[in-house]
Parts: structure tokens; sequence; C-alpha cells
């Protein structure tokens, strides 16, 4: 057990020095939010109106933030498919290492890339005329808050991976949860032109509550959700909160023990 | 002592559906080297994974160097090393990278990882790749790397599971030279393997599976008696039967066998039967259509111990295989 810090920096060391050596996967992790920034920014952001000041780049910001982040899950998840694939993981296994320690150091690996990608995707957004008005505090926790939720993500992301095994279908399960979790939200577009049904999905759902968490922690009005009086869209930080300590209760336990348990 | 014994395994899959062990037990001696021969689907993998703390059999027990698996995995794995049939390494990283990345999990401190990765890479000479990826590795090389992988620290159990399975003739040969090594070093070893030759060639005893249990075991030289060793085998016109028939009778040790054309007989002096065949055909005016020394296969040994070929059964489940690997 003493060696479980060391262990989980070895793995996590790994995942680095692959960005290392392969340095497309890097620049190709970072383009693609960057491109939906601008995409977003100057397709729809000239056509959605908004009475929010300096305009709807303001609004759009956090919700691609939180679709990056989201995207974890399905990253965390193919990586450990393919390492599973490879036998990598039963070359692990057969190690004297502690238990924990591969999908620990993954998910730790996952977590400093997003910090990577958040501060390529927030130089894009100051570029193209993103300005939070918060304090420097805010905007921190903000970050810190998309730091968590794509931790807590990632830790799903372990157990779909180990569940489902074949890369290229955990990478379509991946994406038919992303996908509609982040447009079903207040991400993009208000939720007020939703059907009542969806409308009620997208209030709960946490991409919503993530993204009104960090409007409100840049200094916005909550707009894009506000018009509904349910408790999470009051209450954005607090179920932000609460839908990522919930997620990590229930996945980490649950991931680490199917990890003792699989075998391919 | 016996370093590993496997006692009375059963794993079943898809819910006791398909067999893949079915009560099988083996051992190996300390500082020996078993070869578990069989075709694919005959439980090679399972025994292998499950001595080498992966999976959980049904029911049965197994030691490792005295160490009970199922109870003790962790203590089991600090003395074992273990090489799959695929390579089992970082593909994106270097050589080098995965050896020091290897030995820190085994905590090696830093210096010591460094020091190991550089002396497993010189001794398996990889050390002119060392800083490429693997993906750029040839066959044989990942197989070798991924050996080196398995001895960072020295394991008093080493377990291959098909070496060379997938590998061209040289790199199989390199292979065979790099174990060869090992073995010398005293190591105890259980390799499987699906060629006779190879365990003919390393293994000091051989235990044949077949459908998940242990057929035959002995001697690569006992296995071979019984099979019959090598064959003579002569394929010539229709008028030419007889008269090849009466110059095998007097080359081979016992009565021959004719198969349409084919005359084949068993041969105890190898190519120096073969010569004489050729030259008292020559002699009798008769030109053989084909004539081949032929060397006892899997299927052989099958047949002689199962009285059915080697076929492949499906025993383990198709997920189980790890494909996309050349």
């Amino acid at each position: 057990m003493k060696y479980v810090i060391s262990d989980v920096i070895t793995i996590t060391k790994r995942q680095l020095l692959q960005l290392a050596r392969i340095p497309e996967v890097l620049v190709f992790s970072t383009i693609q939010p960057v491109m939906f920034v601008l995409l977003f920014r100057f397709v729809f952001g000239g056509s959605i109106s908004t009475d929010q000041p300096g305009g709807y780049v303001q609004l759009l910001m956090p919700g691609i933030f939180v679709q990056t982040v989201a995207f974890t899950l399905a990253a965390t998840a193919v990586g450990l498919a393919e390492d599973m694939k490879k036998g990598l993981i039963d070359r692990f296994r057969s190690l004297p290492i502690s238990r924990g320690a591969v999908v620990i150091g993954r998910t730790f690996g996952d977590a400093l890339l997003n910090i990577l990608v958040l501060t390529v995707m927030a130089a894009a957004g100051y570029a193209v005329g993103w300005r939070p008005t918060s304090g420097a505090l805010s905007i921190f926790l903000a970050f810190l808050f998309l730091f968590m939720f794509g931790y807590a993500l990632s830790w799903i992301g372990i157990y779909v991976g180990l569940a489902v095994k074949e890369a290229r279908t955990v990478q379509s399960v991946g994406f038919l949860v992303t996908f509609p979790l982040t447009f079903l939200s207040n991400a993009f577009a208000p939720t007020t032109g939703m059907p009542r049904a969806l409308q009620y999905f997208a209030e709960w759902n946490p991409v919503s509550t993530m993204v009104a968490a960090c409007r409100q922690l840049f200094g916005l009005k909550n707009e894009f959700g506000a018009t509904a009086s349910s408790w999470p869209s009051q209450h954005p930080l607090e179920t932000s909160l609460l839908y990522m300590v919930l997620l990590m209760a229930i996945f980490i336990p649950l991931s680490i023990r199917k990890y003792k348990n699989t075998s391919l | 002592m016996k370093s590993v014994i496997a006692d009375h395994l059963v794993k079943t899959y898809r819910n006791g559906e398909v067999k893949a062990l079915d009560d099988l037990s083996l051992d190996v001696e300390e500082g020996t080297v078993l070869g578990v021969l069989g075709p694919n689907g005959a439980g090679k993998t399972t025994t292998v994974r499950i001595l080498a703390t992966l999976l959980k059999p049904d029911s049965g027990s197994a030691t490792v160097a005295g160490i009970d698996v199922i109870k003790h995995p962790d203590k089991v794995r600090e003395l074992i090393g273990l090489s799959g049939q695929y390579a089992a390494v970082d593909e994106t990283l270097t050589g080098w990278d995965n050896l020091v990345m290897f030995g820190r999990l085994y905590h090696l401190g830093k210096s010591a990882s460094i020091k190991r990765a550089e002396e497993l890479l010189e001794r398996f000479s990889l050390t002119d790749s060392a800083r490429r990826p693997i993906k750029t590795y040839s066959g044989g090389m990942r197989r070798r790397l991924d050996l080196a992988a398995s001895l960072i620290v020295q394991p008093k159990v080493l377990f291959l599971d098909e070496p060379t399975t997938g590998l061209d003739p040289r790199g199989r040969q390199e292979m065979w030279e790099v174990i060869q090594e090992l073995v010398k070093g005293g190591v105890t070893l259980l390799l499987t393997t699906q060629y006779l030759e190879e365990a003919d060639q390393l293994a000091d005893e051989i235990a044949v599976i077949d459908h998940g249990k242990v057929i035959a075991r002995g001697t690569s030289d006992a296995l071979k008696k019984q099979v019959g060793g090598e064959r003579l085998e002569i394929t010539v016109e229709n008028v030419d039967i007889a008269k090849t028939q009466e110059i095998v009778s007097r080359i081979s040790t016992s009565a021959t066998h004719t198969d349409v054309r084919t005359i084949s007989a068993p041969v105890s002096t190898g190519s120096i039967a073969l010569m004489e065949a050729l030259r008292a055909l020559d002699e009798a005016k008769i030109h053989p259509l084909d004539i081949s020394l032929k060397r006892p296969s899997l299927d052989d040994v099958f047949l002689s111990l199962t009285g059915h070929v080697a076929e492949e059964t499906v025993a383990e489940p198709v997920k189980k295989k790890r494909g996309g690997k050349k």
C-alpha cells in the first residue's frame, strides 16, 4: 500500500509521455474545442439575440467549456478500452502494484489534459471577445468547477470503458451519452424554446446546472433557463456540486471494484 | 520442489456453457521448463491467466512458488513474470520508456529502473531501437521487449503464453535463442505453444492438453516415441507401387503403409534414410512424384493420443482473443 502514490504517478506520467511522443493527439484534442468556439461564435453568434452585455459569446463560452470537459467521459473510456484490448491492463494486473493505481492514474492524466485544453480554450475565447466580469476568485472557482466536473465524468468513463471493452463501441457509447446531454441543455440556446418535457429534462441536466453555475461565476445573469422556477435553475452552484459529489461517490468505488474483477 | 502446482482447475464461461478448463492438473519442478502443448482453445491461455492471478477458477486451487494464487495474489505477483501472446506494452512509447515505466511499477528507484532498462535492452539486442516507439518495431522485436518487461526483477517463475505465435521463422528462431539463454540461467518456466517443435526445443517436459484437460505428459522423447518419430513419404505412379514398397521395407523399421499412391513408413535415421531411398529408387529407375521426410506435428501427437486431429475448438470465448495484432 505504501507505493500507491508512486504507482499512480508512474501511470499518470505514462499518459503525459504518450502526449509527448505523439504531439498530434494534443494538437487535435485542443483544435476541436477551439473550432467549436469559432463556429458557434461566428455562425450562431450573429443570429441569436441576447440583451447580455458583451453579446452571445459571453453565454457561449461557459457552454463550450462544459461541453468540452463532458467529452472527458468518452476520452477516458476509449483510452482505457484500448489499453485493455492491447493487453496492457493484463500486464499491469500481473504486477505487484496497488489495485486502484491504474485507473486512478488514468483519471489524473485526463484531468491534467483538461487543464491544458481549458487554458487554450480560454485564450481562444478571449481572442473572440469573451470577457468575464467577475473577480479573480470567482473566475478561478468557475474553472475549478469545470475541472472537477470533468474529473467526475472521467470516473463514469472508467466504468464504461471497463464494461464495454471494445474501443470503437466505447467511442459510440460515449458520444451517445454526451451529445444529447450537452445539447438538451442551456449550453447553446435557451431552454424556453423546447417542448415542456424536454425543458424539464434540460433544467435538471447536470450540463445545464454546470453552465448556469459557470455563467454565474463569470459574472453573467443566469440566462437560458432562467424562466424556470425549478430548484436546479435557482441553485446552479449547489446542484452542480451535489451532482459531482454524487457521481464520484457512486462511480469511484464502482469502477475500482469493476477493475479488480475485470477479466478480458 | 514443485514451483507451480495447478490442482483440479475448472473454469467455465458463459454460465457454464463453455468449459475452458475441465479438471486440469499440472505441476512444474523448480528450475525446469514445462511446455504446455495444445491447439487453439484447448485452455492454454486460461491456465496461464489463472496461474498469473488474472483470472479466478470456478474451482480447484493453484500455488506458485509455494504461495496460494487465489488467497495471496499480491504475493504471487511479486514473484512471477508474464509475457503474453500479444505484446502487452505501450506502443506509443519507446522501448526505453516502457522498461523504465515497468521498473518504476516494480518499485525500483528511478536510477535503478533506468539501469535495469538499459541492461535488458542490451541483453535483448534492442539498444539501437531503444528510443523508437514500439509501433515501429518488428513482431520479433516487440516480443523480445515484452519478454524483457517480464524480467525487470528476476522472477522466480516465468509464464510465456505462446511466445512465438505469429512470428516469422527468423523471429521465432531469435525468440528461441533468447528463451534458451534464460533457461540456462535457471528460471522455472511454464510455456504454452501450438508447435511441437517449439516444445521440443525449449521444454524439459511436455503436457499435452485438449478440451481443458491434460491428456498426456512426458519428455519430448517419450511423446515422440508414442507418436512414432519421423516418417518417410514417397508418392509414385501406380505401376511403381509394389517395387517402391519393397524398397521402403528394406529401409524402414516397421511395415509400410500405403495410401493410394503414397507410401509412408516410420524411419529412425532421418535424412540418411531419405538418401538411401532416393538411391534405391534411382537404381530401380523409379521417378517419385514426391518424396519427403515428415516430422511429427501437433496433429500427429493428437492423432496418436486421441484418435482425432487437433481441431480448433470454441472452448475459449471469442472475446478473449484480443485480435487485431499482427
